[in-house]
């Protein structure tokens, strides 16, 4: 009898503190969802107006955005895109692509790609590269992402976009080949994807942001 | 011995004689991980005081009518929730520098430094004792993630505070320091600079404590001999 209480009690222990510590994280989580929110619309809205300028748009980029499905151009089953409009004219696209064969795992771009086919710009969002030798793919590292400004898959013709190594147009960094290989190949594809589905991906009607934030 | 307790022990015992990450080398998973910068370092350690701090308070409140059978449990509970409340309340107050720690911040969690207090030390001491525990161990992890971050920034990298404005706000983007023309040695960001690192920073204190325990044996030898002389 008496250890059947003691278990009783001890367990009584237990649920208090269950209750008292989720209360605590209830209350934090409420406290703060508002402005987690807002940081991460802040952040995104910071990287979206560092390759589409803002006074070339006049929407807002972050709640115009669909998600597409093709894993074989674009390296990931969702795939959002955020549209940039003046007028109600499109201006330009920035994909959400994913490079599936980094050195050491995914790497996750924002490419985005102006109306008239040419790159605005490319930068990488996250990626597991070695520090020092693959993160030159970094903006703040090195000028290497800068070279996709203002190219399209005419220029340089298709053919040559491959890093130099491979007989192409673009730079690859000392010591590591096989990230930039693989970021201008992520690259091409998505332009190649944007060329084909061009009036497709303006048209269609904006994705809820419940469902376009997952993936 | 009641004078183990007093506050001035307490914090010397934290920051050095007894600093976790140093002699008990507990915590070394976020040690060894996310000291590759001197701000991230600063960062996790702050975030980790703040856990050890009300994790040692809460503990200490509730020691007397915990059951022995089930506080290991309770002190999880205490120390989970504590952790997700700064987690998110890092996400909305440093978000940047939030992205940056990642996983590390929920990690603290599995810190042993922080249950280790808890059961060593919290659930047996007052409050007040426990709470300046919790920030004397906290600051002297701190210290030592701040340390081993800016030496391996300084070598790898040839920086030192950079990203100071993730934490400080922009206003401290001039902290940052830069070497000209120092490329860095790669294998100090990497994990094996960190090991290494850790390695250094435990021969300068061990150098520093003999050196500390040689003058002390030398200063009672001298005062015997001059008793003896008086004698």
């Amino acid at each position: 009898m008496n250890s059947r209480l003691s278990i009783l009690i001890a367990a009584g222990i237990l649920a208090t503190f269950a209750i008292l510590g989720a209360s605590l994280v209830a209350f934090t989580h409420s406290a703060t969802k508002e402005r987690i929110a807002a940081n991460e619309r802040e952040t995104l809205l910071r990287s979206l107006r560092a390759l589409v300028p803002p006074d070339t748009v006049d929407n807002d980029m972050v709640s115009d955005v669909i998600v597409v499905q093709a894993p074989e151009w674009l390296g990931s089953e969702r795939t959002r895109v955020y549209r940039g409009r003046k007028m109600q004219q499109p201006v330009a696209a920035v994909l959400t692509s994913i490079v599936p064969n980094g050195y050491s795992g995914p790497i996750k771009l924002l490419v985005a790609v102006r109306y008239d086919g040419t790159l605005a710009g490319v930068r990488v969002i996250s990626h597991k590269e070695t520090p020092g030798l693959g993160d030159k793919m970094e903006a703040s590292r090195s000028d290497w992402i800068y070279g996709f400004n203002d190219q399209s898959l005419g220029d340089p013709p298709l053919e040559k976009w491959h890093v130099k190594r491979d007989g192409g147009e673009f730079d690859q960094f000392t010591g590591a080949t096989v990230t930039p290989r693989s970021i201008v190949k992520a690259v091409k594809n998505t332009l190649l994807y944007v060329q084909e589905h061009k009036e497709a991906l303006y048209d269609r009607q904006a994705t809820p942001p419940a469902t376009a934030t997952q993936g | 011995m009641p004078d183990n307790n007093s506050y001035p022990n307490l914090i010397i015992d934290g920051l050095w004689r007894n600093n976790q990450a140093l002699t008990a080398l507990l915590g070394l998973c976020p040690l060894l991980a996310v000291s590759n910068t001197a701000v991230n370092g600063l960062g996790l350690g702050l975030a980790t005081t703040a856990v050890l701090v009300a994790s040692n308070s809460t503990i200490s409140l509730i020691r007397n009518f915990v059951r022995p059978e089930v506080r290991l449990p309770v002190f999880v509970l205490v120390i989970a929730s504590f952790v997700t409340a700064i987690e998110l309340g890092m996400n909305a107050f440093f978000h940047e520098l939030h992205k940056i720690l990642g996983i590390f911040i929920p990690l603290i969690v599995t810190n042993c430094i922080i249950i280790g207090r808890a059961e060593a030390f919290a659930s047996k001491n007052n409050l007040r004792h426990s709470l300046v525990d919790g920030l004397s161990i906290g600051i002297g992890f701190t210290l030592v993630l701040f340390t081993l971050g800016g030496i391996r920034e300084l070598a790898g990298q040839g920086t030192l505070f950079d990203q100071a404005h993730l934490m400080f706000g922009e206003a401290a983007r001039g902290l940052s320091l830069k070497i000209e023309d120092f490329p860095g040695m790669l294998v100090a960001i990497l994990p094996p600079g960190a090991f290494i690192g850790l390695g250094l920073l435990i021969m300068v204190k061990n150098l520093i404590d003999k050196r500390v325990a040689a003058r002390a044996k030398a200063k009672t030898e001298y005062a015997e001999a001059a008793q003896g002389l008086v004698g």
